[in-house]
């Protein structure tokens, strides 16, 4: 026998990156799969190239700047897919390979690949697009707009808005499938939600449910569940993801209350993911995963 | 010898190149970066923005090398900024009835010279000790390469945010413009490509290896003395890693780590080389300084500027 120990870990969970990013495509398909039914094929052709862009950039990229290339882990795949469903149904083919390659070469790449981005590639992607672009990405907002669907429609179809937040059944029928599988639990969504309609009550003064449930809109619960919960742009410790959950809620009902749709919550999120690293210096709870 | 001869004679040019390239005040000094980041949503602006800016520079440099001499150094940061205010207001009075629309889009920034770091370093780095000639050169050269530098920051952004070059249009009437890089946050993105690609290309470091200081360290290097150095390591491998060390400072950083690693016994006779060592680099650095001393006045003799001024009178 030889005495030697190696590094650590000693010990190696089974699960690695490709599953947890296989299982979080898995969990989008519904969302995806509505967004396409509502919309028709030319959504199909516009996820197609954001997520075939965004992967091919990864693979570019990731040979020019002759690190190993990490396409295999589907994290490319993830963050096309997160940036095709909160893009309106009617953007150009060419914007969503724009925004993919901004997504991977601009946020992730250069940064140091998946890891060391500090922002949500997806959302940085989705603002660079609103700034840019705006008057290519039009879309009716029902906040904005003051027609409110009923809740029947928000919860199966609601024709407006960005492709992923079409139907909130959808999205948390993947939400409940990441979280049963133990991917994300409720502490970021939760605080986001809750803290998002308390300041809501708090900047109106109004109580009303029918005022209150026209901002419980699709784009909400998919950013909770699918976009704040990002492994890489969240903190660690689990009172700091409570306080980044409520941050966020902060933000998004400004945004909100200002009359943004999906881009106040992009917005929202990339100001939350640059707090992060001083939620983290601050943070002496115990690790969370 | 003859190559170093060559060049330190040649010294405008090298000071030319010295600020248009090697030492740019935005892409290698990162000096003036908020007008940088502000003006240049267009070529024409980035020039414009750089040409008052070498305008101020040249007679900044040019006055203050003229009266160096009786400026007293307690009052020098003041007396600097009075002739620096006098030139930026000369300039911005230009600007203001020669080209209005031009003093439109500089707006604060064009006062703002009195304070730009590109000013104040070069007047209080170079000029205040150097001769005038040498003074207004160094002023060229920074003040082209900061001028080349926003027009090419600008250049990119008006490009790829409006599709326009130097006010022209360029791309397809179809083309809708890439609205972000004509706000600040454009600015940061070109800017990081550029100094990226700056550094990459590594202009500054061909240059560093050509030119005469750069000789003599390289010679420091290969000299027995310094093999000598390499010789004290302890370790055959900690010797290899000096070897392939290229500069001597991190061959010496190399150095006071191993003493810290080594054993008790060792670190005197540790320490007492390294006196040595410092004591030897110490004169080296002395020779070295009277060395160009000697040829800073040969290469005055051989310019015929110095003619009105005592030897020796040049205050480091």
């Amino acid at each position: 026998m030889n005495g030697k120990t190696k590094a650590s870990p000693h010990l190696r969970s089974k699960i690695n990156t490709s599953g947890i990013m296989l299982v979080v495509i898995l969990a989008l398909m519904p969302a995806t799969g509505f967004g396409i039914y509502n919309f028709g094929l030319n959504v199909l052709y516009l996820i197609l190239v954001t997520v075939g862009t965004a992967v091919v950039t990864e693979y570019v990229t990731g040979l020019i700047l002759k690190r190993a290339v990490t396409i295999d882990d589907y994290s490319a795949v993830v963050t096309g897919l997160l940036l095709a469903l909160s893009l309106p149904p009617d953007t150009p083919l060419w914007l969503g390979a724009v925004g993919g390659m901004f997504a991977i070469v601009i946020v992730k790449m250069l940064f140091g690949g998946l890891g060391q981005n500090i922002m949500n590639p997806a959302m940085a992607a989705r603002s660079f697009l609103f700034i840019s672009f705006t008057p290519l990405l039009n879309y009716r907002n029902p906040a904005l707009e003051g027609e409110s669907p009923s809740l029947l429609d928000m919860l199966v179809k609601n024709t407006s808005g960005v492709i992923g937040e079409t139907s909130m059944l959808a999205i948390i029928l993947g939400a409940a499938f990441l979280i049963i599988l133990g991917v994300i639990d409720l502490k970021i969504p939760g605080a986001y939600i809750i803290s998002f309609f308390a300041f809501i009550v708090m900047f109106t003064g109004s109580f009303s449910p029918d005022y209150l449930a026209s901002y419980l809109t699709g784009s909400l619960v998919f950013a909770a569940f699918f976009i704040a919960t990002d492994y890489v742009t969240r903190p660690i410790s689990a009172r700091n993801q409570i306080l980044y959950g409520i941050l966020l809620g902060f933000l998004t009902a400004q945004f909100s209350l200002r009359g943004y749709g999906f881009e106040g919550i992009a917005f929202a999120v990339i100001i939350g993911n640059l707090i992060v690293p001083l939620l983290n210096k601050m943070g002496t709870g115990t690790r969370n995963d | 010898m003859i190559k170093k001869l060559n060049l330190k004679s040649n010294a405008a040019v090298e000071r030319l190149f010295n600020g248009i390239v090697k030492e740019n005040p935005l892409f290698v000094l990162l000096l003036g970066l908020c007008p940088a980041l502000y003006v240049t949503t267009s070529a024409l602006n980035g020039i414009g923005m750089g040409l008052a800016t070498l305008f101020v520079l040249l007679f900044s440099n040019l006055v203050i090398s003229l009266i160096r001499n009786s400026i007293p150094d307690k009052l020098r940061l003041p007396a600097y900024i009075i002739i620096i205010a006098i030139f930026v207001t000369i300039a911005e009075a230009i600007i203001k009835t020669a080209l209005p629309a031009l003093d439109k889009a500089l707006g604060i920034y064009i006062p703002l010279i009195v304070v730009n770091c590109i000013v104040m370093s070069r007047v209080e780095n170079y000029a205040a000790k150097n001769k005038v000639l040498l003074a207004v050169f160094d002023a060229f050269g920074m003040g082209l390469g900061f001028t080349l530098a926003l027009m090419m920051i600008g250049a990119i952004r008006e490009f790829i945010g409006v599709g326009e070059l130097f006010g022209f249009r360029v791309m397809p009437p179809s083309y809708p413009g890439v609205s972000i890089f004509v706000l600040a946050p454009g600015a940061f993105f070109i800017m990081a490509f550029l100094f990226a690609i700056h550094k990459k290309l590594k202009v500054h470091k061909v240059m560093k290896e050509t030119s005469p200081d750069a000789a003599e360290d390289n010679k420091k290097e290969t000299s027995p003395d310094a093999a000598e150095d390499n010789k004290k390591e302890t370790s055959p491998e900690a010797a290899e890693d000096n070897k392939e060390n290229p500069s001597p400072e991190t061959a010496e950083d190399n150095d006071k780590n191993k003493t810290s690693e080594a054993p008790q016994g060792k670190t005197e006779k540790k320490v007492k080389k390294e006196k040595e060592k410092k004591e030897k680099e110490k004169k080296e650095k002395e020779k070295k300084e009277k060395k160009e001393k000697k040829e800073k006045e040969k290469k005055e003799i051989k310019l015929k500027i110095a003619k009105t001024k005592p030897e020796g009178e040049k205050n480091d």
